[in-house]
């Protein structure tokens, strides 16, 4: 492994100055002809409906030129780095202390997060900020199943969410409808149960079944299908589900969404400012901040539970067969493992712990629409497993919390936000394809000895 | 029946754009074995250099029809083939050799990128243009006063892209780089040992499926008179079946397909629902890939361990 990293190191000669201007200069020429009319020209609707346009020359200019001096820099720091390919060996000593740190990391993450309520209660952005980051590492940890343990390239993830979201939404509404047989003639009749102050715990793992039972549904099809076409199929089915969220408007609201979705219950206690509230009943002053602690704790329980469930099935049986078919599908298949059930239980358990989060996103926002489920969401939670090294849990964790404080930070820079995520999806893949938590702690070991493999070791599956 | 017609008619003018943009993931798809995520942005990006170059022609006082047709067809194409292969040279090329859900996730976010500069640059609500070519014939009129009309502009898109596929099909089946774009898909490290730029031959596939995806976005522009930064995301989903549907790889294939989608969606808004032919078209994907994975004219894909 050392001696063809260090052969090309001496192969390329060092480039002189000339060389870099010269492609310095292309890139600018390149960026000229791609942006004078793109962002020389800008157009617009006039007010009478006539398009207009005025010129902005400057703009132009400052890019070609940010370009050009880019170009130099990247051309100069590849230089200074030296070729592409020498940093993956990385010192044992490195690897070793990383390892040490990263196994203390998890408790330490774990312990800030049960005290981010006390230590930040007066600070309810923040909390705000700590549920939103809180419901994405679920979202992560269960598309790290699908993702990252089965291998299966699922870009519709966000449907599950939204089937969880609208389950929990519509059934709180509706009631809960309940079969009833009866000797008269239509012998089934449908009683719909009012759910009342109980209606978020007795929903929530409905909600999920529901969406496992949608998971089901989409495995059954794609279970012939790998890699590319995988993605597209889910991509389709994420856009099939909005699509008739939006559009069926008698049940869901259509584009208007659904409203007045009934709040979490502390086990049936409502955190109202009335009497039998639980500010009331403890006798102290209401504030809308317990709320807000509450559903705090409870996406943390609901995340830590999807994690717990994602490492205990790892152990099982049934998520050795994922990673083993993550690994090679037809190897798997030879060695006698059931690939539809493998498939279809990795879709399910990813598919419910989605559904899980929604119908929390429904409880907690108290109105969903369908602009909440765009691919969009898919491709952010995507972006947080594969940023996290898919299939490592405290990657995920550490990515989604990068990702959604990132998007938080740049919140005044509302337009550009999604021009910079595609950027730095581009730039990771190039850069780290496997994640900045680049490991996989194999699961069996043949001997007692614990290793953790660098993930550019291992080879991915078709998947 | 007139109504029919009608609408058979409107259809393989929408079947033509889906045909031409289809043909681009297609080509890419047969060389790289990759779906290029962003061709469908691509094609917007055909759509507003069209708009924009048209804007300019026309406000510099140019007013013959045909001249403008020409030049932004022809600017379009050239800066929008730009696009591919600077896309390819960014996002795509230093991942040849990477594991293989890269490229894919890749050209997601080179997707979120084209779309949300085109958002940055040139603002987020839709931009109409007047109508560029006007009036049309009447082929039939029946005695309820339903008349079949085929524009002019329905005439100039089906005409272009019969034309431009003449080219491309002279370039891929008859012309030195069609040879080296044949013998790459088949197998890239002989075609490299035989001496085919296999780099260059990339880059050039690149560049002519954003050329002809420019096209479509000009014959969208004339035909429907309005782009905005979203357009390419649907659009591309559906060029991608069309593709699909008429076996992946090949390219009188993703033509057919392409005519396909059209046709079908167009049937399904006129004589099902408006709402749901996205729907409908989602779903053929779907149903296309579960039962017939090599589509039309596809070849089965083998595979070896």
């Amino acid at each position: 492994m050392a001696l063809p990293v260090a052969d090309r190191s001496t192969a390329k000669t060092p480039s002189t100055f000339g060389f870099i201007f010269k492609k310095a200069a292309l890139s600018a020429l390149v960026a000229l002809a791609l942006f004078s009319l793109m962002i020389g020209i800008r157009t617009e609707a006039g007010p009478s409906g006539q398009l207009i346009y005025w010129t902005r020359f400057g703009d132009l200019a400052a890019i070609v030129a940010a370009v050009f001096v880019g170009s130099i820099l990247v051309e100069l720091l590849r230089q200074w780095l030296g070729p592409a390919g020498t940093r993956t060996i990385v010192p044992p000593r490195i690897t070793e202390g990383l390892s040490v740190a990263s196994r203390f990391l998890a408790p330490a993450l774990l312990v800030f997060a049960l005290l981010v309520p006390v230590i930040f209660y007066n600070q309810r952005y923040l909390l705000d900020l700590g549920i939103l980051v809180l419901t994405y590492v679920m979202l992560g940890w269960g598309l790290n199943v699908v993702v990252g343990l089965a291998g299966l390239l699922d870009l519709g993830y966000v449907a599950f969410y939204a089937v969880g979201a609208y389950s929990y939404a519509l059934l709180a509404q509706y009631g809960l409808p309940l079969p009833l047989l009866s000797t008269a003639y239509p012998f089934i009749t449908v009683e719909h149960l009012q759910l009342g102050p109980w209606a978020f715990w007795v929903l929530l793992p409905v909600s999920g079944l529901l969406a496992a039972l949608w998971g089901v549904l989409l495995g059954f099809p794609v279970l012939r299908l790998r890699g590319d076409y995988l993605a597209i199929v889910t991509l389709a089915f994420g856009e099939i589900i909005r699509l008739v969220i939006l559009n069926w408007q008698d049940l869901t609201g259509g584009p208007n969404g659904i409203s007045g979705i009934p709040r979490p219950t502390l086990f049936g206690i409502p955190l109202n400012p009335g009497p039998n509230g639980l500010a009331g009943m403890l006798g102290i002053p209401f504030s809308p901040t317990h709320r807000l602690v509450f559903l705090f704790y409870l996406i943390l329980a609901l995340a830590l539970l999807t994690n717990w469930v994602a490492i205990r099935l790892r152990r099982l049986p049934i998520g050795r067969a994922w990673e083993a078919m993550r690994e090679d599908e037809v190897a798997c298949r030879a060695l006698g493992i059931n690939i539809t059930t493998t498939k279809l239980s990795a879709f399910a358990t990813g598919a419910m712990f989605g559904g899980f989060a929604g119908a929390f996103f429904a409880t907690r926002q108290g109105f969903i629409s369908p602009e909440s489920f765009t691919f969009q969401e898919s491709a952010l939670v995507l972006a947080i497993v594969v940023l996290g090294g898919m299939g490592s849990q405290l990657g995920v964790a550490l990515a989604a919390l990068t990702m959604i404080g990132g998007f938080e930070l740049f919140r005044g820079l509302e337009q550009y936000r999604m021009l910079v995520f595609g950027g730095v999806m581009v730039l990771l893949m190039i850069w780290r394809p496997r994640g900045l938590v680049g490991h996989r702690a194999p699961s069996v070991f043949l001997h007692r000895e614990r290793t953790t493999i660098s993930s550019d070791m291992v080879k991915e599956g078709r998947g | 029946m007139d109504y029919f017609f009608q609408q058979l008619i409107n259809g393989l003018v929408l079947g033509s754009i889906y045909g031409l943009i289809a043909i681009g993931y297609t080509m890419v798809y047969g060389i790289v074995g990759m779906i290029n995520f962003a061709h469908g942005d691509i094609f917007m990006i055909g759509g507003f250099i069209a708009l924009i170059t048209f804007l300019v022609l026309v406000s510099i006082g140019l007013t013959f029809v045909p001249v403008i047709l020409l030049v932004v067809l022809l600017v379009s194409m050239a800066v929008t083939a730009l696009y591919g292969w600077t896309v390819e040279r960014i996002a795509y090329r230093p991942l040849r050799q990477s594991f293989r859900l890269a490229p894919m996730l890749s050209a997601i976010g080179m997707s979120f990128v084209l779309s949300n500069f085109s958002q940055v640059a040139q603002g987020a609500r839709v931009k109409p243009i007047p109508p560029v070519i006007t009036g049309g014939y009447t082929l039939h009129e029946s005695a309820a006063g339903f008349a079949v009309q085929l524009s002019n502009v329905q005439i100039v898109v089906v005409v272009t892209t019969v034309v431009l596929l003449a080219i491309f099909t002279w370039l891929v089946a008859r012309t030195r780089f069609g040879r080296d774009m044949r013998a790459c898909e088949q197998d890239q490290t002989m075609a490299a040992l035989l001496g085919v730029d296999v780099d260059r031959t990339i880059s050039m596939t690149f560049v002519i499926g954003a050329a002809l995806a420019a096209v479509a976005g000009m014959m969208y522009l004339l035909y429907y008179g309005l782009v905005d930064f979203f357009m390419g995301f649907v659009a591309g989903i559906k060029a991608f079946t069309a593709a699909v549907l008429g076996g992946i790889g090949s390219l009188p294939g993703a033509m057919l397909g392409g005519l396909a989608i059209g046709l079908i969606e167009t049937f399904w808004s006129a004589y099902c629902s408006v709402e749901y032919k996205d729907v409908a078209a989602f779903s053929i994907l779907i149903i296309v890939l579960i039962f017939l994975p090599t589509g039309l004219l596809g070849r089965p894909e083998v595979e070896k361990v």
